[in-house]
């Protein structure tokens, strides 16, 4: 059933993910400050002292929103958040995640479970972060708690979207959902500069490291320098000529420009897949919705039950 | 790496994060340092009733710190006045965070400023060693381990 997966798996992501990550870390930092508005409302919607995991904290931007709570971030890059009081930051893979089972007051996983290529590895991640979460009868906590009904962790996952009609990036309701989207960085010393004032007011004790490694960068929403359309389907890649999809070397110098292009993988969910995913990973949604591009659902594990064992593939087509 | 995290960590093998035996994990040739933060007594008092104080306990001693107390330490110790009842509350927080403890500014210390900067994490129930550099502890597995 993973075959007609074309080959997708660890390894690809490791290729059309993971590399790419590292290379373009900086600009990630530089230019996705913001929070997403559900995602700050779920985290100042803990109470103090709440324990939680940001699975795939990337640069840590989340880390900031509540200082009241405590968060382990993981990301499996090798270089991962810089230092955000109180929390803290471990490299760990997002399916292999090194934390006690049901013992979670929270997680939350921004832009991360998209990445997975394979529609049993979407599921087994949603898994691995439902499987920390306190459970509602009271997870692991021993018989002297006192008889008031604890409720189970839960969980804000959040993904792109596939409807985007209102992106420019075209996708919408039919379209294929893996999708490869370039980024083009290029050398270019005032957007650099830029960037650095930005994020020197935004997270001054981070900006110098974060963004040392890579000059000036931008993602490309229109067509590429590159390539002459802005996504291309994983299953068109082999079919096309343009340079940035070269499986040798994913990264491609433009012709005459500083540039180069990076091919990023992406599964986008259609709606109601996340909540698809969820139940079959052994959650129950609580919430979920739609916001600019990308859907939405917080989440509790199923009381008294482990996930099951086994899982329905979840089919795309 | 803050030993108030390693409370909330264990081994990444699927096998082990179900038993006893890998957690806590054991620090060893582990290299400490101290990363002055800001005193924050609400935190510190939130989190305290999370920690899983023998895990705690035993990391300390492993790491050559000061040896704790058998149990965990009282809320009432934390602060150097009682907490007045919840309709002023705003005000108990206000005067609680005038009047943190020696005990309370030692758990600080100890959960949220001394950190490992290098060293290993070691699963007490398969050998596994997992290290740290720069703080950073790496959980990323060799495929044959997964
Ligand atoms: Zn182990």
């Amino acid at each position: 059933m993973a075959t007609d997966d074309d080959g997708r798996g660890e390894a690809y992501e490791t290729e059309y993910v993971h590399t790419v990550y590292e290379q373009i870390a900086s600009h990630f930092s530089s230019t996705r400050y913001k929070p997403w508005p559900i995602v700050e409302r779920f985290l100042k919607s803990l109470r103090d002292g709440s324990i939680g995991v940001d699975v795939g904290c990337g640069n840590g931007k989340y880390l900031s929103v509540n200082p009241n709570v405590f968060i382990i971030g993981s990301a499996n890059l090798a270089r991962i958040a810089a230092r955000h009081e109180p929390h803290s930051s471990v490299v760990a893979d997002n399916l292999s995640l090194p934390h006690p089972l049901a013992s979670f007051d929270f997680a939350i996983s921004i832009a991360v479970i998209h990445h997975l290529s394979t529609p049993l590895r979407r599921i087994q991640a949603v898994r691995a972060i439902l499987e920390l979460l306190k459970t509602a009868s009271g997870g692991t906590g021993s018989g002297s708690q006192p008889a008031e009904t604890e409720t189970g962790g839960r969980a804000l996952i959040y993904v792109w979207a596939l409807e985007q009609k209102d992106s420019r990036r075209g996708w919408d309701e039919g379209h294929e959902q893996d999708v490869m989207v370039p980024w083009v960085m290029k050398s270019n010393n005032k957007a650099n500069h830029k960037n650095r004032q930005k994020n020197k007011a935004e997270h001054r004790e981070h900006s110098d490291h974060l963004s040392a490694s890579v000059s000036g960068m931008h993602t490309q929403d229109g067509p590429s320098k590159a390539c002459s359309d802005s996504q291309h389907s994983v299953k068109e890649k082999q079919d096309t000529s343009c340079a940035a999809h070269d499986n040798d070397s994913q990264q491609a110098t433009s012709d005459s420009q500083e540039s180069k292009t990076f091919q990023r993988y992406y599964h986008l969910y259609r709606k109601g897949e996340l909540e698809h995913d969820i139940a079959e990973a052994g959650g129950i949604v609580l919430d979920s919705g739609y916001e600019k591009d990308n859907w939405w659902a917080v989440a509790t594990p199923v009381v008294g039950t482990s996930a099951p064992a086994s899982t329905n593939l979840y089919r795309t087509s | 790496m803050k030993i108030l995290t390693l409370n909330f960590l264990t081994c990444a093998r699927k096998a082990c994060k179900a038993t006893n035996a890998a957690f806590p994990l054991h620090p060893r040739d582990a290299e400490l340092e101290i990363v002055e933060t800001d005193l924050n007594p609400l935190f510190i008092r939130n989190i305290l009733p999370r920690i899983e104080w023998d895990a705690l306990r035993e990391i300390c001693v492993e790491l050559g710190l000061p040896t704790l107390p058998d149990a965990a330490p009282e809320p009432a110790a934390l602060f150097a006045e009682p907490i007045v009842p919840a309709d002023t509350m705003q005000d108990a927080d206000e005067g609680a965070e005038k009047q943190p403890t020696q005990l309370l500014q030692d758990l600080h210390r100890l959960l949220l400023e001394t950190t490992i900067a290098t060293g290993k994490l070691v699963c007490g129930n398969c050998g596994h060693e997992y290290a740290v550099k720069e703080g950073i502890a790496n959980f990323l597995l060799p495929s044959h381990l997964v």
